[in-house]
């Protein structure tokens, strides 16, 4: 069983790791009373907030402590009793830190859902045991599945008002796994929880004692948290070029090895895979090669870094490298292209249009682009054990999930998202007043078979050109 | 290194690290004239640390701002010197002072000058013509602050609308904007308290010496243990204790309590604040009791 209590220093385990989840559900699932109980339950809440939310209750004439008040943020918010944006929340185990992007619920705020699913690691999906899986749990688990959340929690809130019942949690379960297998979801886990009463999300039941599995957090701190970026191939979009002006460096880094004018090196993050001194890489969109002659950081130098890690990488010659490149292993490497398919997640009060000019944002580069197609949006009104199919549109609205067709002004290097969540991700911004419009996503969905084209345009092919029209 | 330990995850304390790392040289890449604010408080200084760590081995290419109520504590302001020459980074000053001294800004009744600092900050944004302001805001400090994003849009008079903001996703931060309007950046967004600690402790980083217990007169006023200063004189009643204090923010002196305390290194610090029962904003910042929506408020109108 976990032990939440991180009140003592002593207990925190060395190397501790962050982990990162997103919560999902209707309206009236409970789901603020959960973060609320995760977050009271182990102690993350501290007194002076909690003064605060007895005070509350009181006055709204409750006779208990409402803990969905712990997670109740801005002023409109409160005055409409709804929740707006995601919010984000911290509470940590001696075994984990947790980072939770607490996700509205509401139908016209699947964008949110899209944007905590973007970073997580898990999603908690909500259901009322006392209606099951309803539309919008189908909803969310697809765009768990189109976003590659790596682990899906269902956690079956309010067993207590079906009296703990096995037979209903049962069928919620197998109703669930029928939805995720159809979606291409494969870590699924099903939790009974009563999120007032406290069963099961820190600490086990009584009640429910035909429920042998993990509680919400005790899955929480098991689940494997190795990320899937760190075994695919190396990507490190370069942020900038490091090229000391002075050799005089301020007190702080007094030892730091002595740079001269000829110094050059490449900052950024790796986002995916390994790089390690000695080893050839590609330099992407030009596919100029070169080897690693040194991994860099202030803290000394590396022999060998992975994903996750902010360095700065030295290259053996002299080619051309800048802002907006990625740095990629030479297994492979994404073939620039022109014209771009992607599964986009439309975020904009303001529809999209074929033939609207938009700039696309991937890594580290920012680049021109046409929409030269639409070819449907997805039917998320399915039923369980069917598959959201995609529909005709001669736009895409407000929380849309559509295929687009683009046409680039440059080549861009781009992954398919199932295999690279960070360089096969881009989002489309309004070159006009820099709103970000669209998310998106390259290569196929993992449940929907890709639409034809649809007949409304033609689609002209533009292949690469390397350095013409290089932004 | 064995395969099996390139494996495991990064750390908490490396993965915060990397991405603060990543937003701050995103910021000095897109925009034109970004500048940081630097207080020498805690949250600040670890900022300041990780822009040094950013762009090394060349030095920090952007100026840091201190916007100086006028009511700070001499500690502070002497530390603030010698970490800016420490991490050799250009030092420009708002004097909220100044503009008491020329009628621009008039001293409000209860004394308190955080929310005095809106106009000059903002006169300073504009004319250093700032397209993008650091601040070491994070989210576990507030609920307002829990919605806010990384990348935070302004408009020409500094207000936030929490209302429309844009989603962020993945790590890809956009900072596009109009002209007039500019960009706060929270590169400590996903930090905690502890986190800011136990890096302070791993990276054995400097703090002002009040973070540490130290023997203060203070009276308790209002269940809050005030420093007996110019700022903050004894009133009538009150009985003057000597006391061992540390402070966990160091505001404006007019507004920032003390806690009781004898931690004395960052060990014992970390230790206290682990076990601390209250947030260090309820503890000890006066000006968030004023309502129950301050910090929302003062949001609103371009305070950090």
């Amino acid at each position: 069983m976990a032990t939440a209590t991180y009140t003592n220093r002593d207990t925190v385990q060395p190397g501790r790791t962050l982990l990162r989840l997103a919560t999902a559900g209707s309206v009236d699932d409970g789901k603020s009373t959960l973060v609320g109980r995760l977050l009271f339950d182990t102690n993350s809440v501290l007194t002076d907030t909690l003064d605060h939310v007895e005070q509350v209750s009181k006055r709204r004439g409750l006779d208990r402590t409402d803990l969905a008040l712990l997670t109740d943020g801005l002023r409109a918010e409160r005055e409409q009793g709804i929740t707006i944006d995601v919010a984000y929340r911290y509470f940590a185990t001696p075994a984990r830190k947790f980072i939770l992007a607490d996700c509205p619920g509401h139908v016209q705020y699947t964008r949110n859902t899209v944007t905590g699913s973007s970073t997580a690691d898990v999603i908690v999906l909500l259901v009322d045991a006392r209606n099951g899986v309803v539309e919008q749990t189908r909803r969310h688990l697809a765009v768990a599945s189109l976003l590659r959340v790596p682990h899906v929690i269902l956690v079956v809130n309010k067993i207590d008002l079906v009296a703990y019942s096995e037979d209903v949690f049962n069928r919620i379960a197998t109703d669930f796994a029928l939805l995720s297998r159809s979606l291409g979801v494969r870590d699924t886990h099903c939790i009974p929880v009563s999120a007032t009463e406290g069963d099961n999300v820190v600490v086990r039941s009584g009640r429910t004692p035909w429920y042998d599995g993990p509680t919400v957090l005790g899955y929480l701190e098991q689940v494997d948290d190795t990320p899937l970026a760190v075994g695919s191939e190396l990507r490190f979009p370069v942020q900038h070029v490091v090229r000391p002006q002075t050799a005089r460096l301020p007190p702080w880094a007094a030892s730091a090895p002595a740079v001269d004018g000829d110094y050059r090196g490449y900052a950024g993050k790796i986002e995916s895979g390994r790089v390690s001194v000695g080893e050839e890489v590609v330099v992407l969109p030009r596919l100029s090669r070169a080897r690693v002659e040194a991994i860099e950081t202030p803290d000394g130098p590396l022999d060998l870094a992975v994903a996750g890690q902010s360095v700065v990488l030295r290259l053996d010659s002299d080619i051309d490298v800048s802002r907006g490149d990625i740095v990629a292993a030479t297994d492979a490497p994404p073939a620039p292209v022109r014209d771009l398919t992607a599964t986009v997640c439309w975020l904009a009060e303001r529809d999209l249009h074929v033939g609207a000019r938009v700039l696309v944002q991937h890594g580290t580069s920012l680049t021109k682009a046409i929409v030269k197609g639409i070819d449907g949006a997805l039917d998320l009104h399915f039923e369980v054990g069917e598959v959201p199919g995609w529909a005709p549109v001669d736009a895409l609205r407000l929380n849309d999930i559509g295929r687009v067709r683009l046409a680039l002004a440059s080549p861009l290097p781009i992954d398919s998202y199932r295999e690279h969540r960070t360089t096969g991700a881009f989002i489309l911004v309004d070159e006009a007043d820099g709103w970000t419009l669209g998310a998106g996503m390259a290569g196929a969905t993992p449940f929907a078979a890709n639409p034809p084209p649809a007949r409304s345009d033609s689609f002209q092919s533009t292949s690469a050109q390397p350095g013409i029209g290089k932004s | 290194m064995s395969t099996s330990a390139l494996l495991r995850p990064l750390t908490e304390l490396q993965a915060l690290e990397s991405e603060s790392i990543h937003i701050i040289r995103e910021v000095a890449a897109t925009f034109a004239s970004p500048v940081m604010l630097f207080s020498g408080g805690k949250d600040s200084v670890v900022m300041l640390h990780l822009a040094a760590k950013a762009f090394w081995p060349a030095p920090i290419p952007f100026g840091v701002l201190h916007v100086d109520t006028g009511h700070n504590f001499a500690e502070v302001l002497e530390f603030r010197d010698e970490a800016v020459a420490f991490y050799g980074a250009q030092l420009k000053i708002a004097s909220v002072q100044e503009y008491l001294d020329d009628g621009r800004l008039q001293e409000r009744p209860d004394g308190t000058r955080n929310p005095l600092q809106t106009v000059p900050l903002l006169d300073a944004i504009s004319a250093g013509k700032h397209d993008a302001v650091f601040g070491g805001g994070r989210r576990d400090e507030e609920r307002a602050r829990a919605k806010e994003r990384v990348f935070s849009m302004r408009d020409e008079f500094g207000q936030w609308e929490p209302r429309n903001q844009r989603p962020e996703l993945w790590s890809l931060y956009n900072g596009r904007h109009l002209p007039g309007e500019h960009v706060r950046v929270f590169p400590l967004s996903n930090w905690t308290e502890l986190d800011v600690w136990d890096y302070i402790e791993s990276e054995k980083i400097s703090l002002p010496s009040i973070y540490y217990a130290h023997e203060r007169q203070v009276v308790l006023r209002d269940g809050m243990w005030i420093a007996i200063t110019d700022v903050t004189p004894v009133r009538d009643g009150e009985q003057v204790e000597f006391r061992s204090v540390r402070y966990r923010t160091v505001g404006d002196m007019s507004c920032t309590a003390a806690v009781l305390s004898n931690a004395s290194t960052v060990h014992d610090v970390i230790t206290e604040v682990a076990l601390s029962g209250l947030t260090e904003r309820g503890a000890t910042r006066a000006d968030d009791r004023l309502t129950e929506a301050a910090m929302e408020d003062r949001k609103r109108e371009g305070y950090f």
